[in-house]
């Protein structure tokens, strides 16, 4: 193959969105009203992208259910969800502006469940205090991103009927960027390539948002699809920017764990919070013995107060079965280590012996389907085979949390891709919201970027190296991809999975330093025309970089919190709430550095009773309140 | 565990042939488990167009045995132990590579009909529906946009000519979903249905209905209304009524 750039098609916009999920559409929607030309590159067809799994609904305080919900109330769920690690800001705005970005679907066209009153309807999830996911059945992801898909196209179609071209606002499906332009601390562009054909596209652009999702494609048991490669965190580190918090990695309590067919598939929480409850081999309802002292006010410690809580939560505490992700998936851990896990190595999910078949199909209609589709399980019938799959990473980019703006100039990240929001650990139904949010908000200052910057220009040498790079695959000579995809999902799968200890993450920063040569020197067969083995091939370096900076974070931070348990270290240590780890490349050394977590403002610390902060903080740190207190 | 026989149709739009593989099958699983392996251990080049493999997105469409089938919704039990599994691209669009089709025929059509047109009186927050009136059109919301419909459809199936006037089923239950939905500020959904999308095209054979994943009575709930409320309002009912009398006068004689 040749090294002309002659064939490499051009292409210049004022924002460029790197993804096609709900953060990158609302970037994109954003953008394009506030006047900019916009191209969203989509790594799989339009409106495919894995925000559809998302099923129990996105997280805000309307208050349509429970009148007593505000964003204050949301801002201390979320809070305590991350453990207090979170960016306190993009809490705080997470919150404010979650049920406007809600409402605001419903003007283009989102068609949520109601309440009686012909309201938004809101559904009890995990760590949230009052019902507060507004949801479509149990399809809610599926939802948003139509909903989106169908505004992008209205936008076209208003841009037509005014007279502008179709560059105005184009989404280019099937692609994918293999590198970000830099120059002097400052992007101009991406390149990547059409997975039809092959062929490569420069893109010329003064502000890009990365919107790429997660990583969970680096685990052999995941919830996550394929295109889940870590693509956006890879590329802003070789673009110089940081990311954050790489430890905390949410593994979803409730995957099937059986059959094989579906293993790794999400039971959505709202089984639980819909009656649901979790046993062991032995029949035990074991949640009770998993109740974490913090949580103890809010949680029911005998069967019959968490059963009465489902149809009167004022007067009584919640179900065990409810807790934050990070203690259920901890807890199902523990079982199945202890013995009493299922055949499979799950343990059992049981919501048809406690409410009808017709109450489960009404209220867990996909959920039904799909696992009688799937597996030929009848969960009206039967109780579900269930553990912890690899789910979402709270670590990401490090961004502005007003402006979603990355260390590098023009550069902006939203929705999985970027760190901080979640802390250390996400609650159900807060990243949908959050892809909301945050997408409006990169789409927003990234136009506003762009309108005073110059359209930049691509070098032939840059676009050059960069064709190298991608073509690099085509006859080295070296591995298959799909074996070296399947050894590094089980470095990660052994090593870095859900209970971690010092010498087995050493073991794996040995394991994946050995796979480096090796996948540099991957190989491709075949031509350019939609060849998958091809473009695993490209995204395994990125798999491999963010398996790095995991492996690292996780060895680094000696203490358990969140999405991060050391069993040689167990327990939250509070000097540690205080540190954000930090993931910069420095060459080809992916480096290491401490960062203070932002202090949280004496307004919102005064959210929380002194007694629960001292559970998270230093005396020191929540001084202030109770100064304001006296 | 046992060993199955794949037979693979691979090729471009220039033309190809099939392949075929023996391939370890495992208790449990879904034909698309059995083409990654084929993809993992004899053709990584194998083009096959998948994400979530859950049947929630709708990617992995591709015909089985001649069945317009999700691949990761068809399980391996479903076969005879020697039958061999053939799997086809989707025949109503034109080839990329191996089992991917070119689908941009179903985003064109998208984007040629209006959009949610949102009341003018309303502002964000103050949206009132009931949940039984927003479950009519919640029903072709569910749509994964799979197009096996749009594949089956036999008026485009082998008729690349009526391919230019005719939208086709996916886009038949939107212009339902719209024309159901509450609060939808235009009302000539049903004219533009039959005017813009070819929805006259459709004699009701139910092929779509029998093919969606998601079992949307596309037919029943979405094509058969449109069209009864299309002639409905299209001829005057008196002008009907008498004529419907007239005919029944004729019959006897």
């Amino acid at each position: 193959m040749s090294d002309s750039t002659t064939d490499v098609e051009r292409l210049a916009c004022d924002v460029l969105v790197i993804g096609a999920g709900g953060a990158g559409l609302r970037a994109a929607v954003e953008a394009r009203l506030a006047g900019k030309s916009v191209i969203v590159i989509s790594k799989s067809l339009f409106g495919k992208a894995h925000t559809v799994m998302a099923e129990g609904g996105a997280a805000a305080a309307m208050g349509n259910v429970n009148a007593n919900d505000n964003w204050q109330v949301h801002f201390r769920d979320t809070m305590r969800g991350g453990k207090f690690l979170n960016n306190y800001r993009m809490a705080e705005i997470h919150a404010q502006e979650a049920p406007d970005r809600i409402w605001e679907l419903e003007t283009y066209g989102a068609l949520f469940d109601r309440t009686a009153d012909g309201r938004i309807s809101q559904r009890n999830f995990g760590g949230h205090e009052y019902p507060r996911l507004a949801h479509v059945g149990d399809r809610t992801g599926l939802e948003l991103i139509r909903t989106l898909q169908q505004k992008l196209v209205s936008l076209q179609q208003d841009d037509e009927a005014a007279g502008e071209g179709p560059d105005k606002l184009q989404v280019i499906d099937e692609t994918t960027i293999t590198e970000l332009f830099v120059e002097q601390g400052a992007v101009k562009g991406a390149f990547g390539y059409r997975r039809g054909t092959g062929r490569f596209m420069a893109v010329s652009a003064p502000a890009i948002v990365l919107a790429t999702g997660g990583i969970g494609r680096s685990f052999k048991v995941t919830s996550n699809s394929w295109e889940y490669t870590g693509d956006g965190h890879a590329l802003a580190l070789r673009a110089g920017a940081s990311l954050i918090n790489m430890e905390f990695i949410q593994f979803h309590p409730t995957g099937m764990v059986w059959p094989p067919s579906v293993r790794g598939i999400l039971v959505t929480e709202s089984v639980r919070g819909d009656g649901g409850v979790l046993k062991n081999s032995e029949g035990r309802r074991f949640m009770f013995d998993y109740i974490p002292e913090v949580f103890k006010a809010q949680y029911a410690d005998n069967p019959e107060e968490a059963d009465r809580w489902y149809t009167d939560p004022d007067h009584n505490r919640r179900p065990p079965e409810l807790l934050p992700r990070d203690e259920v998936a901890r807890a199902i851990n523990s079982e199945v280590k202890a013995g009493r896990g299922t055949e499979h190595g799950g343990v059992y999910l049981d919501i048809a012996s406690r409410r009808s078949a017709e109450y489960i199909i009404e209220r867990l209609p996909s959920m039904h389907h799909q696992f009688k589709e799937l597996a030929d399980v009848d969960i009206t019938a039967e109780p579900m085979e269930v553990g912890p799959t690899c789910h979402y990473i709270m670590g990401g980019v490090e961004v502005d949390a007003e402006t979603a703006a990355s260390s590098v100039t023009g550069l902006y990240a939203a929705g999985e891709v970027s760190g901080g929001m979640h802390g250390s650990n996400r609650l159900g139904g807060n990243s949908l919201s959050d892809l909301l949010v945050f997408g409006k908000r990169a789409g927003e200052f990234a136009a506003e970027h762009a309108a005073v910057t110059e359209q930049p220009v691509l070098s032939e040498d840059e676009i050059a190296a960069a064709q190298a790079d991608a073509l690099r695959p085509f006859g080295s000579g070296g591995e298959n991809p799909y074996e070296l995809q399947a050894a590094l999902q089980a470095v990660n799968g052994r090593l870095v999975g859900i209970i971690r200890k010092a010498e087995e993450l050493e073991e794996a920063l040995t394991e994946l330093e050995a796979l480096r040569p090796r996948i540099a020197n991957v190989a491709a067969t075949g031509g350019r025309a939609y060849n998958p083995g091809w473009h695993l091939a490209l995204d395994l370096r990125n798999m491999h970089l963010c398996s790095v900076a995991t492996a690292k974070a996780a060895l680094e931070r000696d203490e358990s919190r969140g999405g991060h348990t050391r069993e040689d270290a167990p327990g939250m240590d509070p000097a540690w709430r205080r540190v954000n780890l930090v993931a910069r490349l420095d060459g080809e050394e992916l480096v290491l550095s401490r960062q203070d977590v932002p202090a949280m403002t004496p307004e919102l610390l005064g959210l929380f009773d002194t007694s629960e902060l001292a559970k998270y903080m230093t005396p020191e740190e929540y001084r202030s309140t109770e100064a304001e207190d006296a | 565990m046992s060993t199955r026989t794949f037979r693979v149709w691979r090729g471009d739009a220039e033309g190809g042939d099939f392949a075929e593989f023996d391939v370890a099958v495992n208790e449990g699983e879904v034909v698309l488990d059995v083409v990654h392996r084929i993809q993992a251990e004899q053709a990584p080049d194998l083009a096959v167009r998948w994400n979530c493999k859950a049947g929630k997105c709708g990617s992995c469409s591709a015909e089985v045995n001649g069945m317009p089938r999700l691949m990761c919704m068809t399980r391996m039990n479903a076969f005879e132990e020697r039958e061999p599994v053939t799997i086809t691209p989707l025949r109503t669009f034109p080839v990329v590579r191996d089992l991917v089709t070119d689908v941009s025929f179903n985003y064109e059509k998208a984007r040629q009909m209006p959009q949610f047109a949102p009341p003018a009186d309303l502002k964000p927050g103050e949206y009132r529906m009931q949940q039984v009136d927003v479950e009519r059109s919640q029903e072709f919301r569910k749509c994964i946009e799979c197009f096996l419909c749009q594949n089956t459809c036999h008026v485009v199936r082998d008729h690349e000519e009526n391919k230019p006037p005719f939208s086709g089923p996916r886009l038949f239950i939107r212009a339902a979903e719209l024309d159901m939905h509450p609060l939808d500020a235009r009302d000539d959904r049903r004219e533009a249905a039959q005017d813009e999308q070819g929805l006259g095209y459709c004699n009701i054979t139910k092929c779509c209905t029998e093919v969606c994943p998601e079992h949307i009575k596309i037919t029943d709930n979405a094509i058969i209304p449109m069209k009864e409320r299309v002639a409905g309002d299209r001829y005057d009912p008196l002008v009907w009524l008498g004529r419907k009398i007239f005919r029944k006068d004729k019959k006897p004689a």
